[in-house]
């Protein structure tokens, strides 16, 4: 549409007339459609009638909106769709050289710490404008995260195949020997986490021949060293601190640097050109055990089934938590009534659950609760009162009796892991 | 019962390597607390010989540290006397290599020094021994092959088996360490062995100073209108755009939360 102010004198007219018969419909087709509040006067100024402004609230209240977000709403059909992505693309069509980055993926989608290990691989290739590096990150088997480009990627290798499924860390160091080989990045970075990265990281630099640097958190430019940079690195159990210059290969805490947020990337994916070297491996993967979950600490649960007041029959929710292979957690409620252990409590005054999955039963949601559940990712609730804060937070609310939810999600595990169990005996 | 006295040439042979350690606030020599971890894994498993073997300075600081170890019930330390700032990684493979153990037990990483955990890599690089990590417990070591049990993150396990020879190494996640005894401590001795040590060239161009605190990361906020600013400073943690079933019977509410179960994978 042209962006050129057509002006029409017969419909400016009407709408300075207040007693013309059209005057509200000039008024509101001058105004952009749906607001009649604003409108372009003779002389090209911006007229507005304060009658006109704002809406009506859910009290019968006038409210005015000053952001302009309420009439950019109104006016949206005409004018633009949606705001805007203001993220600058960056594509690096002949990089200089390659900033290899080995994300830990859990639960197959990038967390923090890889987003963060992907921002400090950015101030790496990106010191010297004219002539940048590329950031490479390596994934292993398969995965659910769709931002690369986001987290500040410019290629992507993705390495599919069974053999990196389980614990295969000898696997995993042959194909990342192999992409040494074949496109030699002058930087390795991995994080160093337990989920992984830190074992990975040594076995590489051990088997390139390096001498990494651990536990770095923060670099620095410093012309004097081998590659232009140098770092800290926490040393002797993280009661030191270590300057030296940054070795090819780094394994770097969280927080290392900003994750990328001002960019987006290209993700081009590349594959190698020579197949993944076969591996006799010397370690086998058993699978995972079945550990009690009342014997994992709250603090660390996976998934916690917590109860609050809501929780009329005490066994049944025992006997959920047990099929469910949920750790037990409570509200102070709960504690307080002596239906739960005190080291159960979840929340400001008990323990601050980081669980991945949390299941609230009979919850409302005091703040000292919902404060304790800040470091979980999906909480689902399960509640009469469906204005209660809980629902506000949870991702899935259910409103309903939870005797009853709870019962029928029972049966419904039971069933599937009977189900499963004849799968396995049939095959 | 003392571990290493009655030699059997049946059992296999099970190394702990011990280092001094670093008490956190006293900053005083103290018996490493991974490195206990490991050798109170070895005392925990039947049927094997274990043997404890150091390398380092031999001074009476980490020697009264050493003691330590011998307090849970050992007769002797293997100590291989290095320089104080030698790479011991060259020494220690090559006395693993005469020694020829089965299983080779060490904490993750030293509370001294560099602290960086590469050791029990490098030592399996150059023996060509497979290395596990973050040992829980060690099931059963039998016909040249080990089953154990590696600790995850979130209190998860995995089990595992690992061809023998082999490198393990124990984490925090491992059981606690027993109790040091002091008469066991005074009565063991320090077997020493010497071994040409190389200097670490390294460590000597690197800056190490006491830790300082890192900065915490401020909560940068990108918001055009002072509204967007506002509603940043005042915003309660919420999730946003929840799923809210209403009026559901039960067994569509349990279908829901059933169905989010098995998405993210948390019913086994």
């Amino acid at each position: 549409m042209s962006e050129l102010v057509r002006r029409d004198p017969r419909k400016e007219w009407i709408a300075r007339n207040r007693l013309h018969p059209q005057h509200l419909e000039v008024l509101a087709e001058l105004g952009g459609g749906a607001s009649p509040s604003e409108w372009l006067g003779p002389n090209g100024l911006m007229r507005r009638d304060p009658h006109a402004v704002g809406f009506i609230g859910p009290n019968g209240i006038k409210r005015i909106d000053r952001s302009g977000a309420q009439q950019a709403a109104a006016q949206s059909s005409s004018r633009q769709a949606q705001p805007e992505d203001t993220r600058r693309r960056v594509e690096i069509e002949a990089p200089a050289f390659l900033v290899a980055v080995v994300p830990d993926m859990p639960s197959g989608r990038l967390s923090s710490h890889d987003r963060d290990l992907l921002g400090l691989a950015r101030q790496l290739a990106d010191a010297e404008p004219e002539r940048p590096g590329a950031v490479l990150a390596v994934i292993f088997g398969e995965h659910k995260e769709t931002h690369f480009d986001e987290a500040g990627a410019d290629r992507l290798l993705h390495l599919a195949g069974e053999g990196f499924a389980g614990y295969m860390p000898e696997a995993r160091i042959a194909a990342l020997q192999s992409v040494e080989r074949e496109l030699t990045p002058r930087h390795w970075l991995l994080p160093d986490s337990t989920l992984g990265g830190a074992e990975l990281g040594r076995r590489l630099a051990v088997r390139l021949g390096e001498r990494p640097a651990t536990q770095v958190w923060q670099i620095e430019a410093d012309a004097a060293s081998e590659h232009g940079w140098r770092c800290m690195a926490r040393g002797a159990a993280g009661s030191s601190d270590i300057s030296r210059t940054l070795p090819r290969v780094a394994l770097a805490l969280a927080e290392c640097a900003e994750p990328v947020s001002e960019t987006r990337h290209a993700a081009q994916p590349v594959t190698l050109a020579q197949g993944l070297p076969e591996v006799l491996g010397r370690i086998e993967d058993l699978g995972a055990v079945a550990v009690d979950p009342a014997g994992v600490a709250l603090a660390e649960a996976e998934f916690i089934l917590s109860a609050g007041n809501g929780v009329k029959d005490w066994d049944a929710y025992h006997h959920a938590a047990q099929v469910l292979g949920a750790t037990e957690g409570a509200s102070r409620v709960a504690v307080d009534d002596g239906f739960m252990a005190r080291d159960r409590q979840v929340g400001a005054t008990g323990t601050w659950v980081t669980a991945r999955v949390y299941v609230a039963v009979g919850i409302s949601g005091a703040i000292q609760h919902l404060q304790g559940i800040q470091g979980c990712d999906k909480v689902v609730a399960i509640n009469l009162d469906g204005g209660c804060d809980m629902i506000k937070r949870a991702d899935l609310a259910v409103i309903g009796d939870a005797g009853a939810i709870l019962a029928a999600l029972v049966a419904q595990v039971e069933r599937y892991r009977e189900q499963q169990r004849e799968n396995r005996d049939a095959a | 019962m003392p571990h290493n006295a009655p030699q059997s040439a049946t059992r296999p042979n099970v190394a702990v390597l011990v280092s001094v350690g670093h008490h956190p606030l006293t900053a005083r020599a103290r018996r490493a607390d991974q490195d206990a971890r490991a050798v109170e894994m070895a005392l925990s498993l039947n049927d094997i010989q274990a043997s404890l073997i150091h390398a380092g300075c031999h001074d009476a600081d980490s020697d009264a540290a050493l003691c330590g170890y011998l307090g849970m019930g050992f007769e002797a330390i293997e100590l291989i006397e290095q320089s104080s700032g030698a790479d011991v990684a060259p020494a220690l493979a090559e006395a693993l290599r005469d020694a020829a153990p089965q299983l080779v037990l060490s904490g993750a990483r030293a509370e001294t020094g560099e602290g960086s955990g590469l050791l029990p890599y490098l030592l399996a690089e150059s023996l060509g021994w497979p290395i596990v990590t973050g040992l829980a417990a060690v099931e059963s070591i039998e016909h040249g092959v080990a089953t154990v049990l590696q600790a995850l993150p979130r209190g998860q396990r995995r089990r595992l088996r690992v061809r023998l020879p082999a490198i393990a190494t124990v984490e925090s996640s491992a059981p606690a360490a027993r109790q040091s005894a002091f008469g066991p401590a005074r009565r063991g001795e320090l077997t020493c062995q010497e071994r040409p040590g190389i200097d670490d060239e390294a460590l000597a161009e690197w800056r190490v100073q006491p830790a300082r605190k890192r900065p915490k990361r401020l909560k940068i906020v990108k918001a055009t209108s002072a509204r967007d600013r506002f509603k940043a400073a005042a915003a309660k943690a919420e999730g946003g755009g929840g799923q809210v079933l209403n009026d559901a019977t039960p067994e569509q509410g349990a279908e829901a939360i059933f169905k989010l179960l098995r998405e993210e994978g948390v019913l086994r």
